[in-house]
């Protein structure tokens, strides 16, 4: 008789103030990620329609935080998932989002909504449906605990790869030359 | 036409139902429904929820930096940034022309882009909706359920995509967020290996384009009256076109068609956009709602994207998509099809069109020819526009003496959509969720009309708002890291500790 068919792991994956282009980074795997497949199955995930994080073996976040709602989403991970990888630059320490922190909000909105050429009525959305933005963007380390760090903008398919399947394997990977990169 | 529930009358007393986060698009967004006691649609709201300010923090940076920089508003539509910030910067170095070499190679690079762009949203988001049914199991709808079902299908997908990938890493230098083009031209030509490893693959992928048309088809033919219906609302609709009136998505001149299929107006120099285009901010999406100047906010709005291209042109200048083309017009015949449904079939032509294109350049010699860059007197100004994978992109800039940008201003594919985008779940709203009791896969339905648009909302993000609130970060250890207040009339402070 067999043996049981061994659990796939579960994998939740969420972008915060991030460009989506880690998560492409992660299609990236091309044809690997029909393997990747065999042994993991997708929580919450832009590319599926669970909508809330349920327990996971491991979270991967993109982005940094910017708004109250970052926050909320990134402690479920952490309180969902045994394992939180920070993916990629701004994951990591802000990244482009965070040329922001240099100035001042109200201003950024004046300038944004008010004084751009062609925009009309000189309105700031002010709805309660939208969630209150930071003063300054941060990576994810200073809000809730990381257990691993892929820098690169995006961080390449193959360092993806690298520490997915370390993982998958119970071994921290050991990302080699060009995996490694701050662009 | 509007379907007039974007603002019920006493939203306080209404039931409030939210999908959040939209998922498989691009990009942070979320809807809300509002209900009476009847569960009677009262109010319908596509927000985007999210605050860059990138229109801000690029002054004072280098104009050279400007085309890798202003890329990272998007990682699945990058090389429509990094291209169209690039022509704002030809123009600001006094390029007058283009190399052959620069022209065809940033051409290959967009047409990789619109395949791999096209092929993502096709296969790996919309397919699942579309093969399963709106209101499948939700666990199912997915690429994974996908290529549980339908392994072929997946598995082009996945091809499709990474050919178009790996045209931009060739062209652009990576596959994501790349650095091939800069003000003037661009920075590497294509090696001829580099040429004959893509020829290798480009008739496969010209083949299976034709069949992914065939399979939209085929889905279209089974159920035309859902096809033809869901989420339907007649509006203008705008887009490059070239000087002949073909199909470019690399360059070409603003043409605008009324809902009727009319021309507003024709080969108007996109440098003159503002004089087009206006702009409306609403309080409840940091999206804004832009509107054709001479219709005026209430009746100007407008579609962009394949939808808008395929119909507003004249001819597409490869032959096998411009058969396909030929019969996408007929179908309706003679009049603009407004169906949301049918923004897949025209993208899947328009994936054609880029499989033909890129097949065709991949054999012109000048793209491996070394004259990269060309140069002319310095301008304070740029303007470039692209036609992007989800539709016209406007980059606006102005350069001062010391070589720092001191304005930008974006207006990106995605948000030319958003009236549309909203009027079209208000239809389905209307239509499949008024008066009954709401399910997930009826909520579900919502979405596959925002995903028709293929919607970038991470591109749409631009500022945030003004309600009396105030937020307390506090770190992994305790500690109090940020703490801000909003108030009423506007003003941000942070209160003292």
């Amino acid at each position: 008789m067999d043996g049981p068919v061994p659990r796939k792991l579960k994998v939740a994956t969420t972008s915060l103030a991030g460009c989506f282009g880690c998560h492409m980074s992660i299609l990236d795997l091309d044809e690997r990620l029909f393997a990747l497949l065999e042994k993991v199955e997708f929580d919450r995930s832009p590319i599926t329609d669970i909508k809330t994080v349920g327990d996971c073996d491991l979270g991967i976040i993109e982005g940094g935080v910017c708004n109250a709602e970052n926050i909320e989403v990134l402690r479920e991970f952490r309180r969902r998932c045994k394992v939180l990888v920070a993916l990629g630059a701004c994951a990591v320490n802000g990244g482009l989002p965070a040329q922001r922190n240099t100035l001042s909000l109200p201003l950024l909105l004046q300038e944004v909504y008010r004084s751009e050429p062609g925009a009309e009525f000189g309105l700031i959305p002010n709805d309660p449906e939208l969630p209150l933005p930071l003063n300054k963007v941060h990576p994810l380390h200073e809000v809730v605990r990381i257990d691993h760090f892929i820098p690169g903008c995006p961080p390449p398919a193959d360092a993806i790869w690298a520490v997915l399947t370390g993982l998958l394997a119970g071994r921290e990977a050991t990302l080699g030359h060009g995996l490694i990169h701050f662009d | 036409m509007t379907y007039g529930l974007e603002t019920a009358e006493h939203p306080e007393k209404l039931k409030r139902v939210a999908i959040d986060p939209v998922s498989r698009v691009e990009g942070h967004g979320k809807v809300t429904i509002l209900l009476d006691d009847d569960d009677k649609v009262r109010q319908v709201r596509l927000h985007v929820v999210e605050f860059r300010g990138f229109e801000r923090f690029i002054q004072g940076r280098p104009y050279w930096e400007v085309p890798v920089m202003v890329q990272r508003l998007c990682g699945i539509c990058p090389v429509s940034h990094h291209l169209a910030a690039s022509k704002a910067m030809d123009m600001v170095v006094g390029t007058k022309r283009l190399t052959p070499t620069a022209e065809k190679v940033r051409r290959l690079m967009h047409y990789g882009q619109m395949l791999q762009s096209h092929a993502l949203h096709f296969f790996h988001l919309c397919s699942p909706d579309l093969l399963f049914g709106f209101g499948s199991e939700a666990a199912r709808r997915n690429i994974v359920g996908v290529a549980a079902a339908h392994p072929e299908t997946a598995r082009r997908g996945v091809a499709l995509r990474r050919f178009g990938q790996e045209v931009i890493r060739i062209t652009a230098g990576k596959r994501i967020h790349g650095t091939g083009s800069i003000p003037g031209g661009v920075n590497k030509a294509v090696t001829r290996e580099e040429r004959d490893a893509l020829l290798a693959d480009a008739y496969d992928i010209l083949s299976w384009s034709r069949d992914a048309v065939g399979l939209v088809k085929q889905l279209h033919g089974q159920d035309p009256a859902l096809y033809n219906s869901f989420g339907v609302f007649r509006s203008a609709m705008m887009s490059l076109v070239a000087p002949d009136g073909g199909l470019d998505f690399y360059d070409g001149r603003l043409r605008a068609r009324d809902e009727a299929g009319a021309i507003l107006f024709d080969q108007v120099d996109y440098r003159d956009y503002r004089s087009r285009i206006r702009e409306e901010v609403k309080p409840w999406s940091y999206m804004k709602f832009p509107f054709l100047a001479e219709l005026g906010a209430e009746k100007g709005w407008y579609k962009v994207g394949p939808l808008a291209r395929v119909q507003n042109c004249d001819h597409i200048p490869t032959p096998l998509a411009d058969a396909e083309r030929r019969e996408f017009v007929d179908y309706a015949g003679g009049s603009p099809i407004h169906a949301p449904l049918a923004y897949h079939w025209a993208r899947m032509i328009e994936m054609l069109h880029a499989a033909e294109t890129i097949k065709d350049l991949l054999h012109d010699d000048d793209i491996v020819g070394d004259d990269l860059v060309s140069t002319g007197e310095r301008a304070r100004e740029g303007i470039g526009v692209i036609e992007a994978p989800r539709g016209t992109l406007i980059h606006h800039y102005r350069v001062d003496d010391d070589d720092l940008v001191t304005m930008c201003n974006l207006i990106v594919s995605t948000t030319h959509n958003n009236q549309a985008m909203n009027e079209a779940i208000r239809h389905v709203a209307k239509r499949y969720l008024s008066g009954h009791k709401l399910t997930e896969g009826l909520l579900n339905h919502i979405e596959v009309a925002i995903r028709a648009f293929d919607p970038c909302l991470s591109c749409a993000t631009h500022a945030l708002g003004q309600m009396a609130l105030e937020v307390t970060l506090v770190g992994a250890d305790g500690a109090e890291l940020d703490r801000l207040a909003r108030h009423g009339d506007g003003t941000t402070t942070r209160p003292a500790p």
